[in-house]
């Protein structure tokens, strides 16, 4: 799982993908998401970095994230590694 | 540093909703850093708003209409040129470009005045008309497409198409006929306006990119730069754009400009399926209304244009600036009635 590599995010969480040019906006904790990707962490990681810092049940957690990365990769900001 | 000073003409003065390439041509002429370029506009129409855009256009004529030939337009041309001392002329309109072809080298021998456009044969080559043969010589894909002077040709044609297919002029206007009706109402409507052939392309779905091109006629690309629509017009023009990083798409722009040694400013048109695989639409044989996109990315197109044309060797841009946006707008011009009296009546402004 990889975010595309040109995909440019700023502080404030706008996403812009230059090859197609489309642009995306997303929260706080959607950057924070991201940037975990982008870091190269695993998808387990990622829920136990969040979960550590908000309060939010394993659960709803799981499904939220598994939401939300698919919005990304429908998007084309994120790919499944082969 | 010295900029040269030279006077060009310009045509596409028509900035409105369904802008011609004029006043971004012209405004990028204003940005070179080469030449100090006295901008002389050639309008068809009385109204087009860059005849009053006094900060860009430096003094305007009327011109005739395409339908009056080229005898006319010379006429007209060695008129303004005796006036004003033309270097070159800038044409930004599909239909005037054949009768600009044909004066060209009668432009430079009598007149010394340069242009920087294809031979006649590659013009015609690119033809909507002539897509299909254009995309098999170059090995570009194209949708398929018929050319139809008749209800009855379309009917003849309907078997090798699925509805929806599109209805096009042979210069402008296209539009989505879903059925039977739709398409006999837009063949009359198109043909009406621009007269015919009407072409009759596949409907291709995907996304719609663009890229704004030119070449020196020799088979280099000088510069390409890509843009994708953001918000279109009900014209299907684009009101705002935005300049995409698409290796593969300017890899394949640059093909179709090298190989049939395009020269001069040009637009083509694309649709990326979502396999990923592009197909070319259009090549319109100008610069198009977006062509200040590229300035703003790192290439200015009609300066390298003008530099070509006065016979200096211009190295290709090898990069552009991505995720560049542009957005147009519209701006009401106060004018006093003498000036519209004064380019009505006397054709000069």
């Amino acid at each position: 799982m990889t975010i595309n590599k040109n995909i440019a995010i700023s502080e404030s969480g706008f996403l812009f993908n230059p090859s197609t040019g489309d642009s995306f906006s997303t929260n706080p904790i959607g950057k924070e998401i991201i940037t975990l990707i982008k870091e190269g962490n695993t998808l387990e990681r990622v829920v136990e970095q969040i979960h550590q810092l908000y309060a939010v049940d394993q659960d709803t957690l799981e499904k939220d994230l598994a939401d939300f990365l698919y919005i990304l990769k429908i998007n084309h900001i994120l790919k499944e590694d082969e | 540093m010295n900029r040269r000073k030279i006077t060009v003409g310009v045509t596409g003065l028509n900035n409105i909703d369904s802008p011609g390439p004029g006043i971004p041509v012209i405004r990028a002429l204003k940005e070179s850093t080469a030449f100090d370029i006295r901008i002389i506009g050639l309008s068809y129409e009385s109204l087009e708003p860059g005849l009053y855009m006094h900060e860009l256009v430096d003094k305007s004529y009327a011109i005739p209409l395409p339908s009056a030939g080229s005898q006319a337009l010379f006429n007209r041309l060695q008129y303004i040129h005796s006036v004003e001392h033309l270097d070159l002329i800038i044409p930004n309109f599909d239909a005037e470009l054949h009768n600009f072809i044909l004066l060209s080298p009668q432009l430079k021998q009598q007149l010394n005045i340069a242009t920087f456009m294809p031979s006649r044969e590659v013009f015609d080559s690119r033809h909507k008309s002539d897509l299909p043969e254009f995309g098999k010589k170059y090995n570009i894909n194209v949708p398929k497409s018929n050319m139809i002077f008749s209800i009855k040709d379309l009917k003849k044609i309907e078997e090798d198409y699925e509805y929806p297919m599109v209805i096009k002029g042979k210069f402008y206007d296209a539009s989505i006929a879903n059925n039977h009706e739709q398409a006999i109402s837009y063949f009359h409507k198109i043909s009406a306006k621009w007269g015919l052939p009407i072409i009759v392309q596949e409907y291709m779905s995907g996304t719609e990119v663009n890229v704004t091109a030119i070449g020196d006629g020799e088979g280099t690309c000088i510069g390409a730069v890509a843009m994708r629509k953001l918000y279109i017009t009900d014209k299907g023009k684009a009101w705002a754009g935005i300049s995409l990083d698409d290796p593969e798409l300017i890899d394949i722009s640059q093909k179709v400009v090298e190989n049939s040694k395009w020269k001069g400013g040009c637009e083509l048109e694309f649709i990326k399926n979502k396999k990923g695989k592009y197909y070319l639409l259009e090549m319109n044989p100008r610069f198009p209304a977006w062509v200040y996109l590229a300035v703003g990315c790192g290439q200015n197109h009609p300066e390298a244009l003008v530099k070509m044309a006065l016979g200096e060797s211009v190295a290709p841009f090898t990069d552009y600036e991505k995720g560049k946006m542009f957005i147009r707008y519209s701006y009401d011009l106060i004018v006093n009635m003498d000036q519209f009296e004064k380019i009505s009546t006397l054709g000069e402004l």
